[in-house]
């Protein structure tokens, strides 16, 4: 066997396991895609759900998807991006910041029906916020808060030494140096990190089961201190808790829909965000 | 010619990385309205003391710094003096030319703006004669407000060097500053510090040695984290009183 044989053949395998990953991928979006596709119009996307969720559409959970993670973006990010600041321009390098770092890595590894149990604990019975929008946020925001916090940190990594740099030699101290000369520079990819953590976390159902998400609610909600439904914990609902499963299938798929439509939506707009500054960076 | 006046001094400087001593104990004066030129074998701790002088070592981990270097009779390491004051005096230009992904007016502005006491008008005036005393003026004049990352290397390096010379420094540091641009961006360079050492105090750092010769009025030789000898460039380059001077400027190591 002659070694550009062996080669051509290794390149074929790897090339295999990355096609594949992408068939798998594809498989999925094609199958929520043909069975959802055929429930959604106007009235699903507008309309709560009717007689016992069989008819009429998602609108409360979308809505209520949408108020949780306007919570878990204005407690994430800016606690997320300043620890960041912390760990990477202020810690002294050492055993103490290797612990919280490793602590954080760990961190992103808890499952999250643990943080929904923890969630429950902190925000709904120790800070008395109830069942609510608040509290499933902030849990959730919890849940992103290592996403965040590494991703911030990589963004901070690229910034080039010579900028903090340059700005002391000029005589900044060293947060108008971060603030001015850093920070700008970081932003873009901090948002894509925070971005991608929130469409992880938007997809979540543990945290919010315990924490403020509602099987079915006849009204919408008023204040961020009231439960809401949520597009996962619907989809959850529809798929294996309600009493006549196979009626409500393609409901079911056209939620999933929504929730992956949602999600891209989040991914593409991260995409966006950041060409949009790198543009505005050159000018 | 009056005597030159000593404007910065370093009184036997000890300087560690960790527990690794980089500069093992230097003396130096620096005059001023002159060119210091140090140079030395890679390693020699140019660098490591010329960043001592602004203290830009102060953000190196671990490093720690023994003796004394005055500033105009003030030690510039005593516990009260402010580390953002002495980098306002003591201005530094960078080997690899560090331009913010700014404009270029942003870029020389970006000192004056720190403190916020400028008014814009102040700010625009010292931009342009700060361009100017940086021999760039004409070059960029009509597009102040693009990029400051698509002029040319040498460009830049000029433009860093306008932005020092916006805050008003008494001294400036160069490190290698020539290192990375063509045999013409670095005529220009050195022309520009000749014309800079008649408001300035400059201290460069250069592994050429040619440069060295051309530019500077003093030239420190460094081996081994030691100060080997400082004198005139002409007797430094023509008559040293070290073997291992004589040997290094002539090519024969290094």
């Amino acid at each position: 066997m002659s070694k550009k044989f062996t080669e051509r053949l290794g390149f074929a395998l790897l090339a295999a396991c990355a096609v594949l990953v992408l068939l798998f991928l594809g498989i999925i979006l094609f199958d929520i895609f043909s069975k959802g596709i055929g429930v959604i119009s106007w009235n699903f996307l507008s309309q709560p759900p009717k007689q016992g969720m069989t008819e009429g559409g998602i609108f409360p959970a979308i809505l209520g998807t949408f108020l949780v993670s306007i919570i878990t973006v204005a407690f994430a990010v800016p606690l997320g991006m300043f620890a960041a600041v912390y760990l990477h321009e202020y810690a002294r390098p050492g055993r103490t910041t290797r612990m919280i770092r490793l602590a954080i890595r760990n961190l992103s590894g808890v499952p999250s029906i643990v943080y929904g149990l923890f969630g429950v604990v902190l925000f709904v019975q120790l800070m008395h916020l109830g069942t609510s929008i608040l509290s499933a946020g902030l849990t959730l925001g919890l849940l992103t808060l290592p996403w965040t916090i590494t991703a911030c940190e990589e963004a901070l990594k690229t910034v080039p030494k010579a900028y903090r740099e340059g700005a002391l030699a000029l005589g900044a101290t060293k947060w108008h140096a971060i603030r001015t000369n850093v920070l700008p520079y970081a932003i873009p990819g901090m948002l894509t990190g925070v971005i991608l953590g929130l469409a992880r976390a938007a997809g979540e159902t543990a945290p919010i089961l315990f924490t403020g998400a509602a099987f079915f609610l006849p009204h919408l909600p008023g204040s961020i201190f009231d439960q809401f439904m949520a597009l996962p914990y619907h989809l959850y609902i529809l798929a294996t808790q309600h009493h006549d499963i196979a009626k409500v299938r393609p409901i079911a798929y056209g939620t999933a829909l929504v929730l992956l439509g949602l999600i891209l939506l989040l991914s593409f707009s991260a995409i966006w965000l950041r060409y949009r500054y790198r543009q505005g960076l050159k000018g | 010619m009056e005597k030159p006046v000593l404007k910065m001094s370093a009184q036997d400087l000890k300087f560690y990385y960790g527990s690794v001593m980089a500069l093992k104990g230097i003396s130096m004066a620096i005059r001023k309205n002159q060119v210091t030129a140090l140079i030395g074998p890679s390693g020699c701790g140019k660098t490591t003391f010329l960043r001592c002088l602004n203290r830009m070592n102060d953000i190196v981990e671990g490093a720690r710094v023994e003796g004394e270097i005055l500033l105009d009779g003030q030690n510039i390491y005593a516990p009260e003096v402010d580390v953002v004051q002495v980098r306002k005096r003591v201005g530094m230009v960078f080997q690899k030319s560090n331009p913010f992904p700014k404009t270029i007016f942003e870029n020389v502005a970006y000192g004056l703006k720190i403190d916020g006491d400028c008014s814009r008008s102040e700010i625009a005036d010292r931009v342009e004669k700060s361009l100017k005393d940086a021999a760039l003026w004409n070059e960029v004049a009509d597009r102040l407000h693009e990029s400051a990352i698509q002029i040319s290397g040498g460009q830049q390096q000029r433009l860093c060097i306008a932005r020092a010379l916006a805050v008003k420094p008494e001294v400036i540091l160069m490190d290698e500053p020539a290192s990375a641009l063509d045999p013409i961006a670095t005529q220009k360079i050195e022309e520009l510090i000749q014309e800079l050492k008649n408001n300035y105090t400059i201290v460069i750092v250069t592994h050429n040695m040619q440069q060295a010769a051309r530019v500077s009025d003093y030239t420190a030789f460094f081996y081994l984290g030691d100060l080997i000898e400082m004198d005139k460039t002409d007797k430094i380059f023509t008559n040293p009183g070290n073997k291992r001077t004589e040997d290094y400027v002539t090519g024969r190591f290094g």
